[in-house]
This record gives structure tokens, C-alpha cells and sequence, in this order.
């Protein structure tokens, strides 16, 4: 049996009645002892017995690709193949794909594209050969700049923006741009992979195995049923994880040709190139307002980038479509197709860059109509979405704006620009608004209650996002078990399909799985305490109904029940406009002297539903805040204007945030539920923390020392030639 | 990494001995050597192990310190001597790479560190430097971080080392024993050369040549300060960064050494620039004087263009700080 | 090459490629796959192991070079149960997806003997004396080791509370 929902209403808060307490409960992580003891095992750290080592090796430059010296290295020492094949991928798979991506290794469409594998006895002579395998591409560079063709693309329109800009008594046009970014999980990508039959396994760093496995499947020409995938734990993701990537395929290919197992781990300079980047952006943003700050029509129109066939392109303008009111709208984005590395999703693909420009320009309108920022946003808060018509599920902009000002002290900052300073430091504050799109995919999650407890089991990941916490809390809360009874098993597609990790929508999809599955169980408990299932109490292990208590354990009388749950997004998320919210405050000081900038402290409030770990949330939000601060001030992956080549692919030249970047976070959570978002009415929370995290601190640079940034990062020498 | 044969050196003479053949490399601390042996930027066939010679001792010397070449960028930073005489060594140790990598670097190491430019990590870019005559990628390409002074048509790398830095404005000297025995001493400057046409070469030492140690000697300035600037708060290479020792007399300058970091393909030091401050009382005027002298030099590439203002404004307010 | 040295107090002979690195020997050669591979280039610190009490990356390291070395990995950490600092880790959420987390544990190990032994910082005001583990203190001498989680502020009280533990004990 299993319980179905298509979410297409409003759910009942069915989590409020039940006794066990522990939903929503800053838990410690039960994966956390295995990660502090060094047990947890991630892809890499599997060496099957005859393990073998694969290297990929990179394409020099753009065209058709010739190997000059394939014998050679075949021939050297410890060298088992140097293999060649058109199954090979190109980049890794979009999210969600669920089929190969373009495959083949005779044209290089970018440089840096894995156009063979060497495979020895040992990494460092598998390592040594890639390195010595000797390439030739007879291409020109195809386009490489955005500039340098046609995109394509047209905005949506609505109304007439030019004539209300021409009419408005506020009218600001700019433009801003950001940079490619790199997810950079800290755990490169890799893939063990070992054939037994004509049955694969392979031990992968993914987020979605339920596409991942047909993503491979189909790269190979195999049956997705003879495939299994394993990734209990994962060293992040961040996007970069959505699709299969070439180091799966290869491994695959690899240990079929051999008969051995194969390990392929990139080296950390080819996941910057192989996986998908953030997509550079330029931004022309146009805002039109009346004489009191309240839109009259919006323009945000961005150019982005991508390989010829792939189906991304950055979703710049996702959350403008519901930001703000404004009748008049000009909204969308064009794609330039170009040789440069595969562009897709990263940590919040569309609102981490656009919410971020956007809500820079809302803080340049402030200045302009001469009114409080906070108080610009307060004013064009739209009761329906402007764009669809659509009701909103729930809004908590107001919320979050209000109480996340009174938290950050925001009351108390000077009016204009340049009006603190410390020695040779500039200090200033600033704000930003944050949009999310909510989303619910499919999944399905299985309980098999024991006498010892509960065992979950999904294929959904855990990718530092905290699933084995809210899911064990999930289970737990509604079977009436304490967290250590509780356990789950996740990333093996012999599991129930999860939803896998990405776009928010992991703890809420499959969480909501979970809870049906769990649902499930409660309704044979109901029917042996020969009661209706809405008046059955289970805590501690207990089940109570009217003045029958018995423990759970004497019910099962030695056997197991099994429940199996599986839930879709429906009507709920298309007749509804659902969202998360919050506000983001910055405090940040600027060297007069260098252009450095500094942030002091930070806080941002959250509406995203029911908060469903207290303690693993907070940390999501410190890391999209992080992430903001890295957007705004030091992450920039460069291409080489010639040939679109990623210029700093390492971690010494690529910056993300270090500690002492970091100042004191502070998160606050609203206290919601949005009854449209499923039973749990819980919204994503993965990503709200980036959406606009990044705007707070630019505009915090302006309100410290009067400069704009509107190239991101705000790196020293661009405030600098503010200064100057 | 390309195989290589791997000796644990018993002695210097060993060492050297053992390294006088053409493509052999001192193994001492390993950060950049194995770091670039890994991309095969550097491809010795033998790896000489200098770690354990005894060479890390940090002893004083008559009035000044002599510092073995072994001895860790950790244990520099934190010797008491160095943290009272000369403090700005400390100070550019301290700004550099992370704990675990200072735990590591070493001094002669570290003035040996090769330059941080893209194109010369990339195997599959030109690079005069990597592969003499083969052309540079960087000229034209993308130079956010490449030197503005000492560059030549064949390269425009920087040379990434803060500690090398302050070493130049302490008057350092380079010690080293040659595969014959026969002992050496380079001034900093004499040490490193320029890339001009040949910038795979960017020391004076020959095969076999070991660095031994650095003599500081007494301090000439009692006010010394260093001062980078870099993308991210800590774990980066600099921007721009000042060695600055300075001692005051009567209201003036009375010795004045300026040693600069992230614009030189060598630690830079201008003797022009020091000699127009010396004597002279300190101004705005003067200090733009001087720095118009060093940055008049200045040749950038687009992406570097930044640097000349910003080594302005950085070198104005060093000299300010320390002449106060 | 043969060589020998101690791991986690054991003592262990293994003969390699001398293009092993320490990190590789650990993980590939000894089976201690605690200690991650992040960037194989000393530029994210999760390859971070204690080397005769000293933090290093292991990555930029020859195996063979460590003869007769005492080296502590994340599994050494501990015997049985948690460290004070490990548990802080889990209490204060000091990671999330965990790949960095090994190196940051041995990291912040060898961070608070080099506070201990008087050594300065880049962010310390004066060269002379006794350093304080202040948040600044704290955050500079942790950044060598990235974590692209962000948990930074976990890490930063964990570290905290550990060493308050182990200096009132």
C-alpha cells in the first residue's frame, strides 16, 4: 500500500497535535558523530579490492580532437587503457535532465571538455599519463564573449515601461553585471564504479540519484534497472551535484572495459570546467516610481550565457516577476550560446544573482526618492502577483522587513552616505530583500517500523543540507519515537525514489513523503487500537487513544509494519504563488585607504513555513549568507577574453569565503506555517539565505563610503576607483 | 607528477652533491615545489630532501640573525628576536598562506616560490617562463594580478612571496654553498634576476647551488611595518603590499628602505625611492614625490592598471603610520 | 621506497612510489579515508593532519619524507568516545555536507597549541606576549580551511567551547 498526495490545497496542520516534540527542534545531526570521527564515507573513499585509477584528461582548445601519442602512453608503465569513447559526456547533466547530456569526445565545444581517461594501476601513474597524453585541437575559439553574438530570447512585457519611465518622478536605469561563480563543493566530483554482470554500481557524488541513475543509464545505452547508485554521503553540492557527471560516465565505461573496479576522481581544476557554473549576467535594470517611492513599472532584462543544447539558461528575473508591484513591466532574459564552460544551476539559480542586482537598484531608488530602504520595499509590497494574478500561499516580506530591522537596530542609522567613520575605515549599513520560489517535485519514502524502531529509507541526499536530522525528526514526531529510534538510510536507489537535493524543494518534498509514509503506519496503529487514526496519540513508543495506552512494540507483536508514502506538487503550487521571504542587514566597513572591505555583522530574518530543524536551518542560512558575502565582494571566475578558457580554476585564485571573512550571523526564523506548501507546511530554506545576501553588503559599501559597485564582486581595486 | 628518484640527503655536501646533476630539486618544506610537481609545471628527476640537514636553526649572529634555510615560516614568525628587531618579517610571515602551510614553508623556500600567473600553472598555455621561447599567454590575456615593474616582453609575472619582501627592505643577505663547497653571498637584489629574455631563470643560483640561510643584519629601522592588500581578509596573495623600515631623526627620515609586494617580478626595491626620502622631512608632498619616482616606472596591462593608484594610497598611508 | 613512522600511536611500514603524498598514503595505502582530498594543492585545508604535533596539509607532502614522524588524522582524535572537541562540533553544528570537517578538527587542534605556545597572528595588535582566542584571533588562524557550507560561525563555537572545556579540566 502506499499513501498518495498531489498536493493541490491546503493541508491541516497535522504536526501541531502530535506529542513527540521534536519537530522543528534544534537536533544534533545523527550523521554528525560519523563526520567528526572521519567515518562517514563519500565517494572517494571506496577502493573495492582491484581497484583501478582513472584520470580524465582535458581538451587544450576548441574543434575536432586528435590524440598524438595514444601508443605511447598506453605503452607506459603501470598504463591499463586510454580510453576514448563516444559515450563520454561532455559536461555534466542539468538537474532534473533525467537523460545524457551531449555526449562524445572527438569535438571540443569548450576548453577544459574531458576528452579521454587514462586508467592505471596506480593514481599517480594514472595521473602522470593524463598529464602526458598529448592533444591537438584544430578549431578556432567559437564565440566566447557574450557580446560576440545573437542571443536569444525575448522579455515579457506588460503595459508600457518606456512611457512610464518617461513619466515617472523617479526613473533609474542601470545596469549591473556579475560574474561566472562555481558551486565549489569542498568534495570534488567522483565516481567508484565496479560491473558484476551486466549490473553496474557505482559509488558517485550526486544529488538526485532517482535522474542520476537514468542520466547515466541513458549516457551508457543501459538499462536504468541494471544501474544502482550510492551516495550516502555527499561533500556538498550546491548545483554542481544535480546532473551525472563525466566522472561517472568514465568510471562506468571504464570498469566494463577492464573488468575491474575503476576509481575517477577529478582533480579540483577540472570541476571548475566540467561541472556547470553560474552564468555570467548583465543586468540593465530599470525602475520607474511615483513621487512617493511606489513603482510604476519594473525593467530587468539580462543577458546570459550557455554551450549550444543545453536547456539552462540562468533564470535571472525569476523572483521580479512577484517582487514588487508595478503595472508596467519589460522582464525576461536572453541567451547568448557560447564556447565557454556549460552554465546550470547554482545555489539558487535566477534569485542568487537576481534578487541581488535587483534589490541593489531598489537601494539606489531609496536614494533617489530621498526615503528609508526598508521603507521603498515596505511600499511596493504587492497584495497578488503583479505578473500571473495569482494569490500569494502566505507573504511575510513586511515581517520579515519589520522585525528583521528592529533586531539588526537598523532604526539607528544615519540617513546619508559617508557619515561614520573608524581610523581610515568607512562604516556603513544596508539591506536587501530575499525571494525564493517554492517548489514541490515527486517523491516517495518507506518506514518500516520494528520493535527496535523505525527504519526510513529513501533515495533522497543528504548534502550537508541536514536530511538525516529533519527526516528522523519527521519520522519521529509522527510515530511517536525519540530521535534514536529513528533510522535513516538514504542515497541507494534501491531505496524509494526521493526527490534528491536542489532548489529548496528536497526537505519539503520528500520530508512530506516521509510524513505520508509514516501516516500511513499511524493508521494500522489506529486500527489495532481499534480507534480513527486523528484521535491516536504515540509518543515515547506509547500509543494512546481515549484512556487505552499501550506500547507500540506490544501492537507489532514481534513483526514489522511498513509504511510507504509518496507525494507530488500539484494545483497548490500553480493556482498559488508561493514563496519564501526574509530581509537581509549588513554592517560593513571600507578601508579609505585600499578599498577593502570588511563585514562587521550580519543578520537576516526568514519566513519559509514551518522550520522544520531549527538548528541545521540556521546553518543553511549561514551558508547562503556566506555565499553573499562572497558574491558581493571576492568570488569571480574569470575567462580568458581569447578562448573562454577558465583562467583561475584553483582555490588560491578562485575566492570564496575563508573564516575571517565571516563575521557574527545572526538568523532570525519567523514563526509560520503555509498551509499550501503540503502537510508539513514547510517551505525551502536552502537557498533563501544567498537571495539578496549579497545586496545588503553593496549597499552597505555605498552607505559607508558613497561609492556604487555595480560590477560584482566589490573586490578592492573596483571601490577603490570609486574612491579615487 | 612525473616519476623521480628520491634521496634523503645525509649531509649539505650530500645534497648538493646529489643535486648537481641538470634536473634535480631541493625538497624542503614542498608547498610550491610539490604543488607545481603535481601539474608537472616543475618536473625534476631528482628530489633532493634537504629537511632534515640541521639547516632550520635561527641564531643570533654579531648584531643581526642568521636564519637557516629549513627553518619553518612559523617558527621565523614566531621567534622573539624576530618579533623585537624585526618585526616587519614577522609581520609579511604572518600575512602570508595559512598556518598549516607556514607550518611547513620554509625560508630558503619560500625565496625560491615560484609566481602565482595563470598561464604559467597551465600546461596547455605558452609560457617563456615554463617552457623558454614558447611565447607568454599572459600578455594580452587576463593580468588582474601580474607585476607592473621589472617585466619584459617575454613575461610579465609577479613574484608572489611576502616574506621576500621584507626581507629586501631588511638588507637581507643570501647565503649559499655551491656543489664545489665553495660558500656565496648574494645581496637581494643581485640574487633574484629580471625575466628579460630569459625568465625561466629567476635566480642567480646554479645546479646544485644551496641556499643555506638569510643574514639580517641589525636593524636599521626601529618603525617597520607591513602592509598587504588582498581579495579576502587572510588566504590570499597580495595585491599590493609595503615592507616599509624607517628610522626617524629630528623630525626626518634618516634611514628609509621600502621594500614592495604584488608589482614586481622580483621583491621590489627602488634605491631611488628610498634615497629621495632620506633626510627630508615627512610631507604628503614628499611621499607623492616618491611615489611618483617608483610608480613613474610602472608598466600595467589592463587588468593590473589598478595597482599603480592603489600602491599610491597604500605607500602614503605606510609612510604616514611609520614617520609619525 | 620503504620508510616507516607512527600513525594515530601506531607504528607503520609501508613501501611507495615516492610520488605518494602523505594524503594518499593515509587514505589509498593505510585505509584512514577520514582525512579528505579537497584540492590536492594546499588550497582548502581539509587534507590537514597533525605532523609531530604541527597542523600541515598533507596533500604537499611526500609520504616518504616522513620517516620516523608521528602523524594524528581525524580518526586519531579520538578512542572510542568523542573529544570535547569533536562533540562541540556536533553541538554547535560545526558542519553540514562534513568533507572539510576532519581537517578542520586537526586544524583547530594544532591552532590551539600554537595559541598555547604564545605565537602571534597576522590580525594581532602587538607582536609581544599572550594571545587571547577571540573571535578575530579565532577566525584568522582558522583560514586555511575553506568550507564552502559556510559554517563557519559552528566551527568558531565549537572551537571556543572545546578549548574553555579543556582549559577549566
Amino acid at each position: 500500500m502506499t499513501l498518495d498526495l498531489k498536493v493541490d490545497g491546503q493541508s491541516e496542520d497535522r504536526a501541531e497535535t502530535y506529542a513527540q516534540g521534536i519537530l522543528g527542534t534544534p537536533e544534533d545531526r545523527p550523521d554528525g558523530h560519523a563526520k567528526v570521527s572521519g567515518a562517514a564515507t563519500y565517494a572517494a573513499d571506496d577502493l573495492p579490492e582491484g581497484c583501478v585509477f582513472g584520470m580524465l584528461v582535458r581538451a587544450p582548445g576548441h574543434g575536432g580532437v586528435t590524440v598524438l601519442n595514444e601508443d605511447e602512453v598506453r605503452g607506459t608503465a603501470g598504463v591499463l587503457a586510454v580510453i576514448r569513447d563516444p559515450r563520454m559526456i561532455r559536461n555534466a547533466a542539468q538537474g532534473t535532465a533525467n537523460a545524457a547530456p551531449v555526449q562524445g569526445v572527438d569535438q571540443a565545444d569548450y576548453i577544459g571538455q574531458p576528452v579521454a581517461l587514462v586508467v592505471a594501476e596506480t593514481a599517480e601513474a594514472a595521473q602522470h599519463a593524463a598529464q602526458s597524453l598529448r592533444l591537438r585541437t584544430d578549431g578556432e575559439a567559437g564565440p566566447v564573449n557574450p557580446d560576440d553574438v545573437e542571443a536569444e530570447g525575448e522579455p515579457d512585457t506588460m503595459g508600457d515601461l518606456d512611457a512610464a519611465m518617461a513619466d515617472a518622478a523617479h526613473a533609474l536605469d542601470v545596469v549591473y553585471t556579475t560574474p561566472s561563480m562555481t558551486s565549489a563543493p569542498m568534495e570534488p566530483h567522483a565516481a567508484v564504479a565496479w560491473w558484476e554482470g551486466d549490473r553496474l554500481t557505482v559509488r558517485s557524488a550526486l544529488q538526485m540519484l532517482k535522474y542520476n541513475r537514468n542520466e547515466l543509464a541513458d549516457s551508457l545505452g543501459i538499462d536504468p534497472e541494471h544501474v544502482r547508485l550510492l551516495a550516502p554521503f555527499v561533500g556538498g553540492g550546491f548545483g554542481s551535484k544535480l546532473g551525472i557527471s563525466a566522472d561517472a560516465v568514465a568510471a562506468a565505461i571504464a570498469a566494463q572495459e577492464l573488468g575491474r573496479p575503476v576509481r575517477v576522481v577529478q582533480h579540483r581544476r577540472q570541476v571548475f570546467e566540467t561541472v556547470t557554473r553560474r552564468s555570467e549576467t548583465r543586468q540593465r535594470i530599470r525602475l520607474a516610481a511615483d513621487d512617493r517611492g511606489r513603482l510604476t513599472g519594473i525593467g530587468h532584462e539580462s543577458l546570459v550565457s550557455n554551450l549550444p543544447d543545453e536547456a539552462f539558461s540562468e533564470p535571472v528575473s525569476q523572483a521580479t516577476y512577484f517582487a514588487y508591484a508595478g503595472a508596467h513591466r519589460v522582464i525576461g532574459e536572453r541567451l547568448a550560446r557560447l564556447n565557454r564552460p556549460a552554465s546550470g544551476s547554482v545555489r539558487a539559480p535566477g534569485e542568487a544573482v537576481g534578487v541581488t542586482t535587483f534589490e541593489c537598484a531598489m537601494d539606489e531608488l531609496a536614494s533617489e526618492v530621498g526615503i528609508d530602504p526598508v521603507e521603498l520595499r515596505l511600499r511596493n509590497i504587492p497584495d497578488k502577483d503583479p505578473h500571473s494574478g495569482l494569490p500569494f500561499s502566505s507573504h511575510t516580506l513586511a515581517r520579515s522587513l519589520n522585525e528583521g530591522a528592529a533586531r539588526f537596530g537598523w532604526a539607528d542609522r544615519p540617513s546619508s552616505p559617508r557619515a561614520r567613520r573608524e581610523g581610515e575605515w568607512w562604516i556603513g549599513t544596508g539591506m536587501a530583500a530575499a525571494f525564493r520560489v517554492n517548489m514541490m517535485l515527486e517523491a516517495e519514502a518507506r518506514i518500516t517500523l520494528t520493535p527496535d524502531g523505525a527504519v526510513v529509507e529513501t533515495d533522497m541526499t543528504d548534502i550537508g543540507t541536514g536530511t538525516y536530522a529533519i527526516l528522523t525528526q519527521i519520522a519521529g514526531e509522527a510515530l511517536g519515537l525519540p530521535v534514536d529510534r529513528v533510522d535513516v538510510r538514504l542515497g541507494d536507489t534501491t531505496y524509494p525514489p526521493g526527490s534528491g537535493s536542489g532548489g529548496s524543494f528536497g526537505a519539503a518534498t520528500t520530508g512530506n513523503a516521509v510524513w505520508l509514509a509514516a501516516q500511513e503506519i499511524r493508521q494500522a496503529i489506529a486500527q489495532r487500537m481499534n480507534c480513527a487514526e486523528s484521535d491516536l496519540t504515540l509518543k515515547d513508543g506509547t500509543a494512546i487513544c481515549g484512556n487505552t495506552s499501550r506500547a507500540v512494540v506490544e501492537l507489532l507483536d514481534g513483526a514489522s509494519l511498513e509504511g510507504h508514502g509518496h507525494v507530488t506538487g500539484g494545483k497548490a503550487f500553480q493556482d498559488v504563488r508561493q514563496s519564501t521571504f526574509g530581509a537581509h542587514f549588513a554592517e560593513v566597513a571600507v578601508s579609505d585607504v585600499t578599498g577593502e572591505v570588511r563585514v562587521r555583522r550580519m543578520h537576516g530574518t526568514f519566513g519559509a513555513g514551518r522550520i522544520l530543524n531549527e538548528k541545521t536551518a540556521r546553518s543553511q542560512c549561514h551558508g547562503g549568507m556566506t555565499w553573499g558575502i562572497g558574491m558581493a565582494l571576492t568570488e569571480n571566475m574569470v575567462h580568458d577574453r581569447r578562448d573562454g578558457h577558465i583562467v583561475n580554476r584553483d582555490f588560491a585564485e578562485y575566492h570564496m569565503a575563508v573564516n575571517a571573512d565571516v563575521p557574527p550571523l545572526d538568523v532570525h526564523f519567523l514563526d509560520e506555517r503555509d498551509p499550501w506548501a503540503g502537510p508539513l507546511q514547510a517551505k525551502g530554506i536552502g537557498e533563501l539565505g544567498i537571495c539578496g545576501a549579497g545586496a545588503a553588503v553593496i549597499n552597505a559599501i555605498h552607505h559607508a563610503c558613497g561609492v556604487r559597485v555595480r560590477d560584482l564582486p566589490a573586490t578592492p581595486d573596483r571601490v577603490l576607483a570609486g574612491l579615487e | 607528477m612525473r616519476p623521480f628518484d628520491y634521496i634523503r640527503a645525509e649531509d649539505p655536501a650530500a645534497a648538493r652533491s646529489a643535486a648537481a646533476g641538470s634536473n634535480a630539486a631541493f625538497l624542503s618544506g614542498g608547498t610550491n615545489l610539490l604543488d607545481l610537481m603535481k601539474l608537472e609545471v616543475m618536473a625534476p628527476d631528482t628530489v633532493v630532501d634537504i629537511s632534515r640537514l640541521g639547516l632550520d636553526a635561527i641564531e643570533d649572529d654579531g648584531d643581526g640573525l642568521r636564519i637557516g634555510a629549513t627553518a619553518t615560516n612559523s617558527d621565523l614568525a614566531a621567534d622573539m628576536r624576530v618579533r623585537k628587531h624585526w618585526p616587519v618579517l614577522s609581520r609579511a610571515l604572518l600575512a602570508g598562506a595559512s598556518g598549516q602551510l607556514r607550518n611547513k614553508a620554509t625560508t630558503g623556500g619560500n625565496l625560491l616560490q615560484r609566481t602565482r600567473c595563470p598561464y604559467f600553472y597551465d600546461t596547455d598555455t605558452p609560457c617563456n617562463k615554463r617552457t623558454p621561447g614558447e611565447g607568454c599567454s599572459a600578455i594580452g590575456g587576463e593580468t588582474r594580478n601580474h607585476a607592473i615593474l621589472g617585466t619584459s616582453d617575454h613575461c610579465i609575472a609577479l613574484h608572489p612571496s611576502d616574506m621576500a619582501v621584507a626581507l629586501r627592505a631588511l638588507d637581507t643577505t643570501v647565503e649559499v654553498e655551491a656543489a664545489d663547497g665553495t660558500s656565496k653571498s648574494y645581496e637581494m637584489d643581485d640574487f633574484y634576476r629580471l625575466p628579460g629574455d630569459t625568465p625561466h631563470r629567476e635566480t642567480v643560483l646554479e645546479a646544485g647551488d644551496l641556499i643555506t640561510g638569510v643574514r639580517l643584519p641589525a636593524p636599521k629601522g626601529d618603525r617597520q611595518i607591513y602592509r598587504k592588500v588582498r581579495d579576502r581578509a587572510s588566504y590570499a596573495f597580495a595585491l599590493v603590499s609595503v615592507a616599509a623600515v624607517i628610522r626617524m631623526e629630528n623630525g626626518r627620515i634618516a634611514h628609509a628602505a621600502l621594500a614592495f609586494g604584488g608589482l614586481g617580478t622580483k621583491p621590489w626595491r627602488d634605491p631611488d625611492f628610498d634615497t629621495l626620502l632620506t633626510g627630508e622631512a615627512p610631507s604628503r608632498a614628499l611621499f607623492d614625490e616618491a611615489a611618483d619616482v617608483l610608480l613613474g616606472r610602472a608598466v600595467s596591462h589592463g587588468g593590473d592598471d589598478f595597482k599603480i593608484p592603489m600602491a599610491r594610497r597604500v605607500l602614503r598611508a605606510v609612510l604616514e603610520e611609520a614617520t609619525q | 621506497m620503504k620508510f616507516s613512522f607512527t600513525v594515530n600511536r601506531r607504528s607503520r611500514s609501508l613501501d611507495l612510489d615516492p610520488r605518494v603524498s602523505l594524503l594518499d598514503a593515509l587514505r589509498d595505502h593505510l585505509g584512514l579515508t577520514g582525512t579528505k582530498k579537497g584540492c590536492d594543492h594546499g588550497q582548502c585545508g581539509a587534507c590537514t593532519v597533525l605532523v609531530n604535533g604541527r597542523r600541515i596539509n598533507s596533500c604537499l607532502s611526500l609520504a616518504v619524507a616522513h620517516e620516523g614522524d608521528e602523524v594524528t588524522t581525524v580518526e586519531g582524535l579520538s578512542n572510542g568516545t568523542l573529544s570535547p572537541l569533536q562533540a562541540a562540533f556536533v553541538e554547535h553544528d560545526g558542519f553540514q555536507c562534513g568533507f572539510c570537517t576532519p581537517g578542520q578538527l586537526c586544524s583547530a587542534t594544532g591552532m590551539l597549541g600554537e595559541i598555547e605556545a604564545g605565537w602571534p597572528s597576522h590580525i594581532s595588535a602587538s607582536l609581544d606576549g599572550e594571545y587571547e582566542l577571540s573571535q578575530d584571533e579565532l577566525s584568522e588562524r582558522m583560514s586555511g580551511n575553506l568550507c564552502r557550507c559556510s559554517c563557519y560561525p559552528g566551527i568558531n563555537a565549537a572551537i571556543r567551547q572545546a578549548a574553555e572545556t579543556e582549559r577549566d579540566t
